[in-house]
């Protein structure tokens, strides 16, 4: 496994300081090693970079210079830097002023949507309020099915028109359906897709179009890769993404990926799964995730 | 085209496209010091023929342990597919019955081991359709050890070539899962000898560094015999397989391309270092 990122960089700083003081480029030399640890845990090359250069610009400071402990205090200087760039505090979900509040996820194949269509209307349900569940995936076998399983476990209903219907429709008429039965919340479940999938990409388009959706979050697998830059880059220019949840944190990724989606959209990650019991759902916490990048 | 003369940018630029590819930095670092090594030795002066030669390395790594499907010839065969969740295990299924069955002429049952997720049971039986072949099921949340009891002794009596069994998605870091998948594994090695003779274990190509430790795990628990990577028909290049067979050495011999039954193809280690550059 991985040495622990404040022992490799005391390794560094050890090896330098034998030559005298410490010099700007001592610092860059040693900031080597946190470029490494975060691309072991899955950020992003180019969002690495960035981040480097702005860490850098802070460590050359005298105070890194000067300090007796040079690797604790670069610690505390990435650490930061991490918190800030993943937003700070949480960010909860946007509500609407007037019910209903629409919320809308989106994602890759796989990533979690259904899962956690289900998990956000238990969490709403447990608030007071009274979700809606709508089975707008017509093309994964049997992913209606999968919804309505979910709903019931959690005691929401769920609305579907079968597979042989446009999901843009779908999505209207559980509109209207949500307004008959005075349901306040709509979370709607769409299908995994690729982002070069033009057809399949304009399809989210058209269902952002018709419902005006307060939230719509993607949805992504803290398991990938250099991959989550072009995905968010891509859902977010595509469609305009308002927030992220971040899925499977209960396995033993770094969860790079976190980092590289806040960097690319500006959007704040609001939750993050943990599990797959329907209450696995939490808000996201920039620090504890900024501890888990960096393996402290 | 210009002559690019072959320097350290050159070397960076090329280690750089692999980390892009999640070929991961220790095995990419690796790379580029055996293709420095190399150039070196060959005499290369042109830049334009680092890349060609790194794609070559690349796919040597990846190519001397093609391998294909462990059939138990004469026999019944047991292929137990693994991974975590939502990587493409249940899909793959459908679309490796259709190649056994159509393309090998191969009697083959499935057998839906994962009665845990919501309306995984349904899904396979979609799949069971499409492929034209039997599925196996008890209800939702009966033993699945039990299930692939069942399916053993369906595929007996049908006189099947082939028994797939699907199992529920589980993230390798969590022990009890992972021992109800030693013993899914058991039950099947005690019905047929050498059983499961294939352990196929599902990755996600969008998936980061993560996998390795996923294949480590499911290794020592399942004992995995082959990769199906899926999804590389997106923007992701799975390249971290380049590392797994640095590190744990299991081959990679499907690749999933899509969601459809004749998405699945052969595991060619030169189109794949190919397509790890591309754009
Ligand atoms: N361990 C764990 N598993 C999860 C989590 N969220 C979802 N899953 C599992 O991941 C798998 C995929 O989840 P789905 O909700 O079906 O994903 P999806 O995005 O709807 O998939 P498609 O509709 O096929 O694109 C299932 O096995 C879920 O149980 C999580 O936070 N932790
Ligand atoms: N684009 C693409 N999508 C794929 C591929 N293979 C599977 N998928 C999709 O990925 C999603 C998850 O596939 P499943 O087969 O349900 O995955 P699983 O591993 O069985 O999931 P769990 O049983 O929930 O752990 C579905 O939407 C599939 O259609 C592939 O090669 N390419
Ligand atoms: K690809
Ligand atoms: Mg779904
Ligand atoms: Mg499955």
């Amino acid at each position: 496994m991985f040495e622990s990122l404040q022992e490799r960089l005391q390794e560094a700083f050890k090896r330098l300081r034998g030559k005298g003081k410490l010099t700007e480029s001592d610092v860059t030399e040693a900031l080597r090693e946190v470029r490494l640890a975060l691309l072991e845990a899955d950020v992003n090359f180019k969002v690495v970079k960035s981040f480097i250069a702005r860490v850098k610009e802070r460590a050359v400071g005298q105070e890194v210079l000067e300090t007796l402990n040079p690797a604790q205090m670069v610690i505390k200087i990435v650490y930061e830097e991490l918190v800030t760039l993943m937003g700070g505090a949480n960010v909860g979900l946007t509500m609407a002023d007037r019910p209903p509040t629409i919320i809308m996820l989106c994602g890759l194949q796989g990533a979690g949507k259904t899962t956690h269509a289900a998990k956000l209307a238990l969490r709403l349900k447990k608030e007071g309020k009274k979700p809606l569940l709508v089975a707008a995936d017509v093309y994964r076998p049997a992913a209606i099915k999968q919804l309505q399983v979910l709903g019931e476990q959690v005691g929401v209903p769920v609305y579907a028109e079968g597979d042989q219907v446009s999901p843009v429709d779908i999505a209207q008429r559980a509109f209207d359906y949500a307004a008959q039965e005075r349901r306040d919340v709509i979370i709607v479940d769409t299908a995994g897709r690729l982002t070069i999938d033009e057809e399949l990409m304009e399809e989210l388009r058209q269902i952002k179009e018709r419902l005006k959706p307060h939230d719509t979050l993607l949805v992504i697998d803290a398991m990938i890769g250099q991959d989550a830059v072009t995905t968010a880059e891509h859902f977010h220019g595509k469609l305009g993404i308002d927030g992220v949840i971040l899925t499977k944190l209960d396995g033993d990724t770094r969860g790079g990926a976190a980092l590289s989606v806040r960097e690319v959209t500006g959007r704040p990650i609001k939750f993050v799964g943990v599990g797959e019991k329907l209450d696995a759902l939490e808000p996201f916490h920039p620090d504890r995730m900024a501890s888990r990048i960096l393996g402290m | 085209s210009v002559f690019r003369k072959i320097d350290d940018e050159l070397f960076d630029e090329l280690e750089e496209a692999l980390i892009r590819g999640d070929v991961g930095v220790t095995t990419s670092s690796r790379l580029v010091e055996e293709l420095r090594r190399q150039a070196r030795v060959r005499g290369l002066k042109n830049g334009d023929e680092l890349l060609p030669l790194l794609k070559e390395l690349v796919a040597e790594r990846l190519g001397s342990q093609v391998a294909p499907l462990n059939l138990n010839e004469g026999g019944l065969t047991v292929i137990l597919v693994v991974g975590v969740n939502g990587v493409g295990k249940t899909t793959t299924i459908g679309k490796l019955a259709r190649h056994l069955r159509e393309d090998r002429g191969m009697k083959v049952i499935l057998a839906a081991a994962d009665t845990f997720r919501a309306a995984a049971i349904d899904q396979l039986k979609v799949w069971g359709e499409r492929a034209g072949v039997e599925v196996v099921a008890r209800a939702e949340g009966a033993d699945p050890a039990a299930v692939a009891f069942d399916g053993v002794q369906v595929a007996k009596e049908r006189g099947a070539d082939v028994l797939i069994v699907d199992t529920a998605g589980r993230l390798h870091n969590k022990g009890h899962l992972m021992d109800e998948l030693g013993k899914i594994a058991r039950v099947l090695g005690r019905e047929v000898p050498g059983a499961p003779h294939e352990t196929l274990l599902v990755l996600d190509a969008t998936t980061g560094q993560n996998a390795i430790q996923q294949t480590k795990l499911f290794k020592e628990v399942a004992g995995v015999t082959g990769i199906a990577l899926t999804k590389l028909d997106g923007t992701a290049k799975g390249g971290v397989v380049v590392a797994i067979t640095d590190t744990v050495q299991v081959p990679v011999k499907f690749i999933g391309v899509g969601e459809r039954l004749d998405d699945l193809q052969p595991f060619d280690p030169k189109q794949f270092a190919d397509a790890l550059f591309s754009e």
